[in-house]
C-alpha cells in the first residue's frame, strides 16, 4: 500500500467504530470495546508505519507524502481536500496514536469493565457501586461497571476520528472540520454523566467558550481564503511569493499586514481551542468528565490540536519579520502565552481537586507552548507539545487510578468524602506503588527534574530561546511559571501518595487493573525518553551523545531553518534552579501535612489565598458581564422589546387602525350617509305616502273631479310652454 | 415512455391535485385507509422528482424539460414550465418533505382527509412558484399556497395558548398567528400582483424568458410614468413582497407566531419549503432584472440580513418555548441566505459572488432539511408530553436515547456542526460575503456564536440535568414511524456534509449561469 493511501485511512477505523457502536452494538459492551480499541490499534498501526516511512525518507519537508481530491465545485474550479504528512504531521501524529491508544486501553479499567451492574445506578450519573455477597454470605461494596460504557467508547472514538483528522489534513478548512467535530466530542463527554448539573453546565461553557475563538477562526480562514484562493497548507506555507503577498497586503485595520490579521484571527481560534487567557474558564470545568476524557481533552487531542495549528501556520504568523523581529501576531502570542503560563499556574497552586491541578497545569504549559511560538521557537514549541502529550496524558491516567483507587476505598468504608481531594489522600505510596512510582516520573517531566525527564529538555529549550531572542520578559515569567509548576507538581505528589493516609477511604485505597497500569507504564516510558531525541548538541557533558534529531527532522517542515540560539549558561542553569527549587519548596511544605490541617499557603497568601483559589473570580466577572447581558438581550431586548412590542405593536397598530378606520366608516359614513340617505327616501316616500293619503278617499266621483282639474291645469301649462316656444 | 418525460414537470406538478381528488373520494371514517393512501400517493411526485434529477442535463444551459401551452391568450399569458439547477433542487426539497410531512401526521385525530387534501393542494402551490416560467403563473401559485396553509393553521393548529392584541382583548393563538400568517404575506402579494401586471402590460407578456430578453429595451410608458420609474415600482414591490416570504428582518414576526402555533407537518413544510420561496423570488425575478438597483440596495439587504443573523439567535437564545426556539432558529438561518444573495448582488460576478450565491442556495437547501427536522423532533416530544415549555422537561435522555441521540444530532446540522450539511453553506457564504461586506459578515458571528448558545439550550432543557421524575413511565421511546420521517433527512444532512459535490456541483452550475 502507498503511503499517501495508508495516510487516507489512518482516521478511518474510529470513524467506524462509532458508527457500528451507536448503531449496532451498543447493547454489548464487550463488542463496543473490542470495536473502539481495535479501530484504535489499526489507526496507531497505520500512524507508525507513516511515521517509520515518514523518519527514512530524506528532505521529507521538501517532499513530503501528500494527496488529494476535488470536493467542492465553485466557479469554475474545484476546492480540493487531501491529506498531507510532513515532519510536523509525522512527529504530532508520533504522539496522537500513542496517547489515544493507550487512554483507549485505560478506559476499560477505568469505567469497570467486568464488574456486576450498579444497584441504583442510572445512566447519565456516575456508577455507586454494587453489593455483591462474598462466599460468607457477607455484603460488600464494590464499583460498579458505568451505565453508558458503551456510548462512552462510541464518543471516544469519534474524538479519536476529529483529531486524526486534524493532523492528516492539508489544508485549513478539513483541519477545522477535525477540530469542530472534537469540540463536539469534548460536549459530549465533558458532560457524559449529564444528569450531574454541575456537568450539564461545564460542557456548555466548554463548547460556547471555544467557539468564541472558532467563529473567529472562522474569519480568519475565509479572510485567507480570499486572498490567496486556497486554503492548502503547502500551497501557501511553503510558497514564498504567497507569504509574501500575504505579508505586504494591507488588511481592514490599518497599520496590520493581511498576514498579521489572519494570523490573529486563527491565533484566536487556538485561545478557545488551547484554553489561553482569557478564554481560558472553560478547561477546568471540562474535569466534569471522566477522567479518561480529561487526558483525551488536556493531552492527546483537543487542547494540542490548538496548538499544533498554530504551529502548523508559523510561516504565516512570522511572515514579514525581518531580523528576528516579532510580528504582532508573534508578540501577542508571546504576551499571552508567557501570562497565561504564570497565571494558570498561581491558580494551580491553590487547588485541592487532584484533577484541577493538573487542569491549570495544562493550561500554564499550553501557555509556554505558545509563548516559545511567539518568540520564534517553532522547534521547542513542537518539543514541548509532543513531551507534554506524554508526560500529561500520563498524570491524567495516573490521577484517574488514583481516584479510582480511592473511591475504591471509599466504597469500602462507606465514608462520604471526596475521593478526588488531596486533602483526603496520602501515603498512597504503599498502596499503589504502580501508579506512584509513574506518577511521580510523570511530575518530575512536569515539573522539569533536570536531565531525566523529557519535560526538562522541552522546557529548558523554550527557556533558552527566549533567552537567546532576548525576550528577557518573557524568559522571566515563564521561569518563575517553572517555579511554580514545580513546587504545585511537588505539593501535589507530596499530598497524594507521600506521609501518612489522611482519612479511612486512603487506607483503603487499592491499587487499579492491568488495563490501566499497563498505559501508564508505557507513558511513563515517553515522558522520559521522549526527550532524549532532542538533546541540543552544545549540551555540556552529554551534548551530541545523541543526534538532536528532532530539531533536524521538524525544522524541515519550514522553507527557512530556524537557526538555534547560542548556547548560555543562564537559561540553563535557571531551569535547573527552578525545578529543583520547587520540587524541594513542596516536599518541605506539605510533608508532614496532617489530616484536618488548613492548607500551609493559606496563612502565608493571606487575602492572595481566596483570589488564587477561586481562579481570580473569573466565573464570576465573565457571568456577570457576559453570561447575565446576553441572556436579558436576548429574553428581554430582542424577544419582549424589539419584537413583541416594536415590531408587533407597529403591525398591531396597523391593524388596529385598519379595524379603527372600518368602524369609523360604519359609524360616519355607512350608518348616517349611506344607510341614512337610503332610509330618507324611504322615510320620504312613506311620509308623502302619509301625507298623500287624505286623498284617497275611495269615492269614484271625487276622482274624477280631480282628474278633470288636473287635465285643465296641465293643459294650461301645456298652452302656456308652446307658446313660449312660439314666440321664439 | 417518452410522454412521461416530456412531461415531467407537469407530471410532478399536477400529481398532488390528482392526489388530493382521489383521497377527496375515499370514505370519511377509514382514517387508516386515507393515511396510507395519501402517504404513498405523496411519493409519486417524489418518484418523479428523483427520475427528473438524473434526467437532467448539469451541462446544459438554460431552463430544460420546457412545456408552453396558451393559457390566456388575451394578455400573453401561458402555461409556460421549466427547470434550472436552483429550481430543481427545490422541487426536489418540496416533494421529499411532502411524504415526510404526511408521514408525520398520521397522529392527526380529526378531519384527517380535509387535512391531506389541503396537504396536497399545499404541495402544489409550492411546486408550481418554483416550476413557474410565466409571471402569472408564478402569482397564481404563489396565492395558491397561503390558502392551505392558512386552514391547516388555524383548524390543526395547537389548541392551547392565546395572545393578547390590544386593549387587552386576547384571541386563540392559532387563530390570531394563521391571520397574520395571512394578511402579512398578502399585503406583500398586493404589490406582487401590482408589479406583474404593470410588467405585463409594458412589456407585452408575462413570460420569464421573454422578458429576461426584452427587458433592457423596454420603452413603453405606463399612465405617463417612464419606463424607469415603473421598473423601480416593480422592484420595490418584488423585494417586500419576497422580504415578508423570507422572512428578512422586521418583517419576521409573522414566522414565530405561525411556526409556533402551526402542526407539526405544517411547521416542517413552512420551515422547510414555504420560507424559501422567498429567497427562491429573489434569485428568480430580483437579481435576473434588476441588477443595477439590486446591486445599489444590496448593503441595506446585507445590514438587514445581519440584523436577522443576530436578532434571530438572541430571540430563540430568550425563548422557554420548545417550538419558538426552533422558529426563531429559521429567522437566523434565512439570514445567512440573504447575506449570500446580498453579496452576489453587490459582486455580480467574480468568484466570490458565486461562492456566497452557492452558499445560499446550498443553504436553503440544509435548512429545508434541518428546519424541518427539528420541528419535526419538536412535535415527537409535544405528542408524548403535551408541553412545549422548555422547563417542564429535564433530563429526558435516560427515557429516551434514541430519541436523544436524533435530537442531537439534528441540532448539531442545525448548529452548523462541520461534517453536517449546514456548515458547508454556511462556509461558503462566509467566504463569499467575507471581501465583499466584511463588517457584516464579521458581525454575523455574533450570531453564529448565539446559535450555539439557542441549540445548546435547547438540548440541556431537554435532554440533559436530573431527571424530571413525572415524566418517568409516561414517556415512550421514539416509535419506528417517527424514525422513519427522520432518518432520510439525517442521512442527506450527513451526506451533503460530507461529499456535497452531488447537489452542490448542480447549483454550483446554475448559479454561475445565473451571474454571468
Amino acid at each position: 500500500m502507498t503511503t499517501e493511501t495508508l495516510i487516507w485511512l489512518i482516521p478511518l477505523p474510529p470513524l467506524l467504530a462509532f458508527f457500528l457502536i451507536v448503531l449496532f452494538t451498543h447493547r454489548s459492551k464487550g463488542l463496543s470495546h473490542t470495536l473502539a480499541i481495535g479501530a484504535a490499534f489499526l489507526s496507531w498501526l497505520a500512524s507508525m508505519i507513516v511515521f517509520l516511512r515518514a523518519v527514512r525518507t530524506p528532505e521529507l519537508g521538501k517532499y513530503p507524502f501528500e494527496s488529494s481530491i476535488p470536493w467542492l465545485p465553485l466557479g469554475e474550479g474545484w476546492f480540493s481536500i487531501g491529506v498531507l504528512v510532513d515532519p510536523l504531521g509525522a512527529a504530532t501524529l508520533f504522539f496522537v496514536a500513542w496517547t489515544i491508544l493507550m487512554i483507549f486501553l485505560y478506559s476499560v479499567g477505568y469505567h469497570n469493565y467486568g464488574q456486576p451492574e450498579g444497584d441504583h445506578d442510572r445512566p447519565g450519573l456516575p456508577p455507586h457501586g454494587a453489593t455483591v455477597v462474598d462466599a460468607h454470605g457477607h455484603p460488600h461494596k464494590v464499583p460498579s461497571v458505568e451505565p453508558m460504557y458503551s456510548r462512552f467508547f462510541a464518543f471516544i472514538s469519534l474524538f479519536a476520528f476529529g483529531m486524526y483528522l486534524l493532523v492528516v489534513s492539508d489544508n485549513l478548512l478539513t483541519l477545522f472540520i477535525g477540530w469542530e467535530i472534537m469540540g463536539l466530542c469534548s460536549y459530549l463527554l465533558i458532560g457524559f454523566w449529564y444528569g450531574k448539573p454541575s456537568a450539564r453546565a461545564a460542557m456548555i461553557k466548554a463548547f460556547i467558550t471555544t467557539r468564541v475563538g472558532d467563529v473567529f477562526m472562522l474569519l480568519g480562514i475565509a479572510y485567507l481564503y480570499s486572498q490567496t484562493g486556497t486554503l492548502n497548507f503547502r500551497a501557501i506555507l511553503y510558497n514564498p511569493e504567497v507569504l509574501h503577498a500575504l505579508a505586504s497586503a494591507p488588511s481592514y485595520i490599518s497599520g496590520l499586514s493581511a498576514a498579521a490579521l489572519i494570523g490573529i484571527l486563527l491565533f484566536i481560534g487556538t485561545v478557545g481551542k488551547s484554553a489561553q487567557f482569557p478564554l481560558h474558564v472553560w478547561l477546568p470545568d471540562a474535569m466534569e468528565g471522566p477522567t479518561p476524557v480529561s487526558a483525551m481533552i488536556h493531552a492527546a487531542t483537543m487542547v494540542s490540536a490548538g496548538v499544533y495549528m498554530v504551529i502548523r501556520i508559523f510561516p504565516l504568523l512570522s511572515a514579514g519579520s525581518h531580523h528576528g523581529e516579532l510580528t504582532v501576531p508573534m508578540t501577542l502570542m508571546a504576551v499571552i502565552g508567557a501570562g497565561t503560563a504564570l497565571f494558570a499556574a498561581t491558580i494551580a497552586v491553590a487547588q485541592n481537586d487532584i484533577k484541577r491541578v493538573l487542569a491549570y497545569s495544562t493550561i500554564s504549559q499550553l501557555g509556554y507552548m505558545v509563548a516559545a511560538l511567539g518568540v520564534g521557537g517553532f522547534v521547542a514549541a513542537t518539543f514541548h507539545l509532543i513531551t507534554h502529550a506524554f508526560f500529561k496524558a500520563l498524570l491524567f491516567l495516573g490521577s484517574g487510578s488514583v481516584i479510582h483507587g480511592m473511591e475504591h476505598g471509599v466504597l469500602h468504608t462507606g465514608d462520604h468524602i471526596d475521593p478526588q481531594n488531596m486533602m483526603n489522600m496520602g501515603g498512597l505510596r504503599r498502596k499503589m506503588p504502580l501508579t506512584f512510582w509513574t506518577f511521580l516520573i510523570g511530575g518530575f517531566a512536569l515539573a522539569g527534574f533536570p536531565l531525566i525527564t523529557a519535560g526538562f529538555w522541552s522546557k529548558d529549550e523554550i527557556l533558552a530561546d527566549a533567552f537567546g531572542h532576548a525576550h528577557y520578559g518573557v524568559f522571566i515569567t515563564l521561569a518563575l511559571a517553572a517555579l511554580l509548576t514545580a513546587f504545585y507538581t511537588m505539593r501535589q505528589i507530596t499530598l497524594t501518595f507521600l506521609g501518612e493516609p489522611r482519612s479511612r477511604a486512603a487506607e483503603h485505597a487499592q491499587e487499579t487493573p492491568w488495563t490501566m497500569t499497563v498505559p501508564l507504564l508505557v507513558l511513563a516510558v515517553f515522558a522520559i525518553s521522549a526527550g532524549w531525541v532532542g538533546i541540543p548538541e552544545y549540551f555540556p557533558l552529554i551534548g551530541g551523545l545523541l543526534p538532536n534529531w528532532l530539531h533536524e527532522f521538524v525544522s524541515g517542515t519550514l522553507l527557512e531553518k530556524p537557526k538555534g540560539v547560542e548556547f548560555s549558561l543562564i537559561p540553563l542553569l535557571t531551569s535547573i534552579l527552578v525545578a529543583l527549587g520547587g520540587i524541594y519548596l513542596g516536599w518541605l511544605v506539605y510533608r508532614n501535612l496532617k489530616a484536618g490541617e488548613a492548607d500551609p499557603l493559606e496563612k502565608a497568601l493571606g487575602i492572595i489565598y481566596p483570589v488564587l483559589k477561586n481562579k481570580y473570580y473569573f466565573d464570576e466577572l465573565y457571568h456577570l458581564i457576559f453570561v447575565r447581558p446576553s441572556v436579558w438581550v436576548s429574553e428581554v431586548f430582542t424577544y419582549l422589546w424589539v419584537d413583541r412590542k416594536l415590531i408587533d405593536g407597529v403591525l398591531h397598530l396597523v391593524s388596529e387602525l385598519s379595524i379603527r378606520i372600518g368602524v369609523a366608516l360604519r359609524n360616519y359614513i355607512d350608518k348616517p350617509v349611506v344607510n341614512g340617505s337610503g332610509d330618507l327616501v324611504a322615510e320620504v316616500t312613506k311620509s308623502t305616502g302619509r301625507s298623500m293619503r287624505v286623498i284617497q278617499t275611495g269615492r269614484v266621483q271625487q276622482y274624477m273631479i280631480m282628474a278633470v282639474l288636473g287635465f285643465v291645469v296641465l293643459s294650461g301649462v301645456f298652452y302656456f310652454i308652446i307658446q313660449q316656444m312660439g314666440i321664439q | 415512455m417518452s410522454f412521461l418525460i416530456d412531461h415531467i414537470l407537469t407530471i410532478i406538478l399536477f400529481s398532488p391535485l390528482a392526489a388530493a381528488a382521489i383521497v377527496f373520494f375515499l370514505p370519511e371514517n377509514q382514517e387508516k385507509i386515507i393515511k396510507w393512501v395519501s402517504f404513498a400517493l405523496s411519493l409519486i411526485p417524489l418518484g418523479f422528482t428523483v427520475a427528473l434529477w438524473f434526467l437532467f442535463d448539469r451541462t446544459a444551459q438554460g431552463y430544460q424539460f420546457v412545456e408552453r401551452y396558451v393559457w390566456y391568450a388575451a394578455i400573453n399569458s401561458s402555461y409556460h414550465v421549466g427547470v434550472d439547477g436552483i429550481a430543481l433542487s427545490m422541487v426536489l426539497l418540496t416533494t421529499l418533505l411532502t411524504p415526510l410531512a404526511i408521514l408525520a401526521s398520521f397522529n392527526i385525530t380529526y378531519n384527517i382527509k380535509s387535512y391531506m387534501v389541503l396537504f396536497f393542494l399545499l404541495e402544489l402551490g409550492m411546486l408550481g412558484v418554483f416550476l413557474a416560467l410565466d409571471l402569472l403563473i408564478f402569482f397564481v401559485f404563489w396565492e395558491f399556497g397561503l390558502v392551505p396553509m392558512y386552514f391547516l393553521i388555524n383548524q390543526w393548529g395547537s389548541e392551547k395558548g392565546e395572545r393578547e392584541i390590544w386593549g387587552g382583548i386576547k384571541v386563540p393563538a392559532r387563530n390570531y398567528a394563521s391571520f397574520k400568517f395571512m394578511i402579512y404575506t398578502m399585503a406583500g402579494s398586493l404589490g406582487l400582483l401590482l408589479a406583474i401586471q404593470m410588467i405585463g402590460v409594458v412589456a407585452g407578456t408575462f413570460d420569464i424568458p421573454t422578458l429576461f430578453e426584452r427587458w433592457t429595451s423596454l420603452d413603453r410608458s405606463l399612465f405617463g410614468l417612464d419606463i424607469s420609474v415603473v421598473k423601480a415600482i416593480a422592484f420595490w414591490a418584488f423585494v417586500v413582497a419576497f422580504a415578508i416570504k423570507v422572512p428578512i428582518w422586521p418583517f419576521h414576526t409573522w414566522l414565530p407566531d405561525a411556526h409556533t402555533e402551526a402542526p407539526t407537518a405544517g411547521s416542517m413544510i413552512l420551515a422547510g419549503v414555504l420560507l424559501k420561496l422567498g429567497a427562491f423570488g429573489f434569485l428568480r425575478l430580483v437579481l435576473p432584472l434588476y441588477p443595477v438597483e439590486a446591486q445599489r440596495y444590496a448593503p441595506t439587504l446585507a445590514f438587514l440580513a445581519v440584523m436577522a443573523i443576530i436578532f434571530g439567535a438572541f430571540a430563540s437564545f430568550g425563548q422557554s418555548d420548545f417550538k419558538r426556539l426552533v422558529a426563531y432558529s429559521s429567522v437566523n438561518h434565512m439570514g445567512f441566505v440573504v447575506l449570500g444573495i446580498a453579496a452576489a448582488a453587490y459582486a455580480m460576478g467574480g468568484e466570490d459572488a458565486t461562492i456566497a450565491l452557492n452558499g445560499a442556495v446550498l443553504q436553503m437547501f440544509n435548512h429545508g432539511l434541518s428546519a424541518a427536522g427539528m420541528f419535526f423532533l419538536v412535535g415527537v416530544i409535544y405528542d408524548r408530553t403535551h408541553t412545549r415549555d422548555l422547563n417542564e422537561y429535564g433530563g429526558l435522555f435516560p427515557l429516551v436515547p434514541v430519541y436523544g441521540g436524533i435530537l442531537i444530532f439534528t441540532s448539531m446540522a442545525s448548529l452548523g456542526l462541520p461534517g453536517l450539511g449546514g456548515f458547508i453553506s454556511e462556509f461558503l457564504v462566509v467566504r463569499g460575503s467575507w471581501p465583499i461586506f466584511t463588517l457584516q459578515t464579521a458581525l454575523a458571528m455574533v450570531g453564529l456564536l448565539f446559535t450555539g448558545a439557542y441549540i445548546l439550550k435547547g438540548i440541556k432543557q431537554v435532554l440533559h440535568g436530573p431527571l424530571n421524575e413525572k415524566w418517568v413511565g409516561h414517556l415512550s421511546e421514539i416509535s419506528p414511524r417517527e424514525i422513519f420521517v427522520i432518518a432520510p433527512l439525517m442521512v442527506l444532512m450527513l451526506w451533503i456534509g460530507v461529499w456535497p459535490s452531488w447537489i452542490l456541483d448542480l447549483i454550483n452550475r446554475a448559479v454561475t449561469a445565473l451571474l454571468s
